[in-house]
């Protein structure tokens, strides 16, 4: 467990999401008395009821006159046991791109339905993004269970119509009221048929560690540090595995093997590092490395085209055959894909990039299973894409050369011969399957 | 309350952001503005290019009415850590007669801050500009990207903001745009507190009570170093046991009541305080949305 818990919200306009955002942070101190008097001032032009939770999330100008949120909206708060970064996302079909964000750093998410309404078209979206995104763990929160009497049957009918794509997925329903409190943090006197625990301590103590990520080493080399000419190190942050000095790992996308002999920091070298940890590894031999190149200790997928599941967030389409700037780790590369994708929509494409990328499964590695598509033309961040599978390349011609130099080098750094054979049908396997 | 373990995630992910920025963007800066937040955002900087120096100058915005003992601070720090350090103030400005109570604070900060800060940065023709902000510390702020875009006038559009999936930051510009980057984005005030103890990074002394001589003015306390702070009908000048909870220019930022002389006695306080840092910042207060505003014009 790292101390940190990221949660993401999904959910209709409406199923109250902010409320139960304002009633964690209210509930959990992490409001402080005078932006709740703040709120207050602004909820008396707006309702009469209690304090209007939504006030303490809803951030801009914009979104307080319209009762809307537009924007995700990073909240914090920690309790004794953890702390907590959470993604408030919209629910305006128009802002999926902002679900897919919330989404994509997220450990857990947290489903909103309202209980007089039911699982809508909006919130079985959101839930498959979630899913898409590599979320495993759920929180189904029926919310405004006081509107419905506290009924048992209308919450069980709600668990069971839950979507397919929660199929295979961790998930805790829990009856709630997000304006009354009931079940958020302490447990409800008024849902004695409901024996799981509050929305708070539920949080507080999953163990969400282990999703999805393999356990072998990998790191993109973020910067390469020559202060002076007695010292080489390669900067970036472990994305996934544990590195100790003297390890053996290769450089991607060459395949050349070295030896780990230092790992540098400001507070002295350390032994070991671990996933998430910034570092600078020192190399034994003097190798040609840059920054994109990927450090690991089994070799990833090395290619220039692989399929991948893209979600669209710019108004401008997704065109098949243009060329955009794709940014994989610490890499950007010029790429282009087989079809067309528009505002807001999810699809599989497959993706050509100009240079060979490093690359696992998303998957298998968020970090280097991801990228994202920028607009070359107007700079702007236009598609998330998650890598599904390599794809051979076909055309013999581009690949040609190249490919034999990359296997060739790959055979000559291998520890032994029999890995140099394991390490070259790998790779043939992926140009020519 | 917070674990060791939540630090170093958070520092390993600033370190992060700190090394995309210095290896995809020209000539980045880092707006140092001598309070806490900076101070860890410096730590964080030496750290990010060890064992190498930190491939960026400091830039600090004077409004010539900052606390001296900040200023002392400023000049100590950076020349103990060798950075270089660029200081700039709309001195036409200040020819010109401005301070709050002649032009009142959103004009002063507009003229003192947001102007001098566009005008230093096209000076120095920076391309992307480090800064402490927290998406804690107000609400528009909560909204922030890691790389907040800027157009050709330094000014921020929240429509215009591109998406930050994962930890992929998109460092491409077009002509005259520039980036404010927030490499603290995730941490809270009490994370940069217990960072500052467990790394016992030095802050001006300003944040750590002692007796002081002050004006009350309803629930704030000014410190009259300027001379142009008038005194009310009926107010004098009292000696208060106070500290800062955040620092600014010394008229328009009130000291709280506190007992606490160390970095563990602050974090004690924040436990159980619940109010927040901003509150005594004037500028904040002076329209609903008004951070938001400020942005929107060029502001950090």
């Amino acid at each position: 467990m790292s101390g940190i818990l990221r949660l993401c919200t999904a959910g209709s306009v409406d199923d109250g999401k902010s409320t139960l955002l304002g009633r964690l942070l209210y509930d959990s101190r992490g409001v402080y008395e005078d932006q709740i008097r703040s709120v207050q001032a602004a909820s008396r032009n707006r309702t009469s009821g209690p304090i209007d939770f939504s006030l303490f999330t809803d951030g801009l100008r914009a979104e307080r006159e319209q009762g809307i949120t537009i924007d995700v909206a990073y909240r914090y708060f920690a309790t004794a046991r953890r702390k907590f970064i959470l993604a408030d996302t919209p629910g305006h079909e128009q802002y999926t791109r902002n679900m897919a964000t919330g989404a994509s750093t997220a450990d857990l998410a947290v489903l909103l339905v309202d209980a007089r309404r039911g699982i809508r078209e909006q919130t079985w979206r959101h839930a498959r993004i979630a899913r898409l995104f590599g979320i495993t763990t759920f929180v189904l929160a029926v919310n405004k269970i006081d509107l419905v009497d506290f009924d048992e049957q209308v919450f069980r009918g709600i668990v069971e119509a839950a979507p397919d794509a929660l199929d295979g997925a961790r998930v805790q329903a829990i009856p709630i009221s997000a304006l009354h409190g009931d079940n958020v943090i302490e447990p409800s006197a008024r849902t004695p048929w409901y024996d799981g625990p509050p929305l708070l301590p539920f949080l507080e103590t999953i163990d969400v560690a282990g999703r999805g990520a393999s356990d072998a080493f990998r790191f993109p080399v973020q910067l390469v540090l020559r202060p002076d000419a007695t010292f080489r190190g390669y900067a970036g942050q472990v994305a996934s595995g544990t590195i100790a000095a003297g390890d053996t790992v290769r450089v991607w996308p060459s395949g050349a093997r070295t030896r780990v002999t230092r790992i540098v920091t400001w507070d002295g070298d350390l032994p070991v590092a671990r996933s998430g940890m910034s570092v600078t590894l020192v190399l034994e031999r003097d190798l040609d490395v840059a920054r994109g190149d990927v450090l690991s200790s089994a070799p990833p997928h090395v290619g220039r085209r692989f399929s991948a599941d893209v979600v669209w967030m710019d108004e401008q389409p997704l065109r098949s055959g243009c060329p955009y700037v794709l940014k994989h780790g610490a890499r950007s590369v010029t790429a282009e894909v087989d079809r067309t994708l528009s505002l807001n929509e999810i699809g599989r494409v497959t993706v050509t990039a100009a240079r060979p990328l490093a690359f696992e499964r998303y998957g298998d590695d968020r970090t280097t299973g991801s990228f994202i598509l920028i607009d070359p033309a107007t700079n702007f961040t236009a598609g998330a894409g998650m890598i599904a599978e390599p794809v051979a390349e076909r055309r013999a011609g581009l690949a040609g050369n190249h490919a034999a130099a990359r296997l060739a080098q790959a055979a000559r750094g291998a520890d032994t011969d029999e890995a140099a054979v394991t390490l070259v049908e790998r790779m043939l396997e992926e140009m020519l399957i | 309350m917070a674990t060791s373990e939540h630090l170093r995630t958070l520092e390993a992910e600033s370190i992060y952001i700190l090394r995309e920025v210095a290896a995809e963007f020209a000539r980045p800066v880092l707006l140092y503005s001598i309070g806490k937040d900076s101070s860890v955002l410096l730590r964080l900087a030496q750290k990010a290019f060890h064992p190498g120096p930190m491939p960026f100058p400091l830039l600090h915005i004077d409004t010539t009415y900052k606390f001296r003992e900040m200023i002392e601070f400023r000049d100590r720090q950076a020349a103990a850590i060798g950075a270089t350090l660029i200081v700039h103030t709309n001195t036409q400005a200040i020819a010109g007669g401005a301070q709050p109570f002649a032009i009142g604070t959103q004009r002063c900060c507009g003229l003192l801050k947001t102007t001098a800060l566009l005008d230093a940065l096209e000076a120095g023709r920076f391309d992307a500009a480090f800064g402490g902000a927290r998406r804690d510390e107000e609400r528009s702020r909560a909204k922030e990207r890691i790389f907040s875009l800027r157009d050709a006038h330094g000014q921020w559009d929240p429509r215009r903001q591109r998406p930050e999936p994962w930890r992929i930051l998109n460092a491409r510009l077009n002509p005259g745009e520039s980036v404010r980057v927030f490499p603290l984005s995730n941490w809270t005030e009490l994370d940069v507190w217990h960072y500052i103890q467990a790394e016992q990074i030095p802050v001006v002394p300003l944040y750590f009570a002692r007796e002081r001589e002050v004006i009350v003015r309803g629930a704030s306390l000014i410190v009259p170093e300027q001379p142009f702070v008038p005194l009310l009908p009926g107010e004098r000048t009292t000696r208060v046991m106070c500290r800062m909870r955040s620092l600014g220019c010394s008229p328009c930022t009130g000291a709280v009541r506190s007992e606490a002389t160390t970095v563990a006695d602050i974090i004690e306080e924040l436990v159980a305080v619940r109010q927040s840092e901003r509150q005594l910042r004037v500028i904040d207060h002076d329209q609903d949305g008004s951070m938001e505003m400020k942005k929107r014009e060029g502001y950090f």
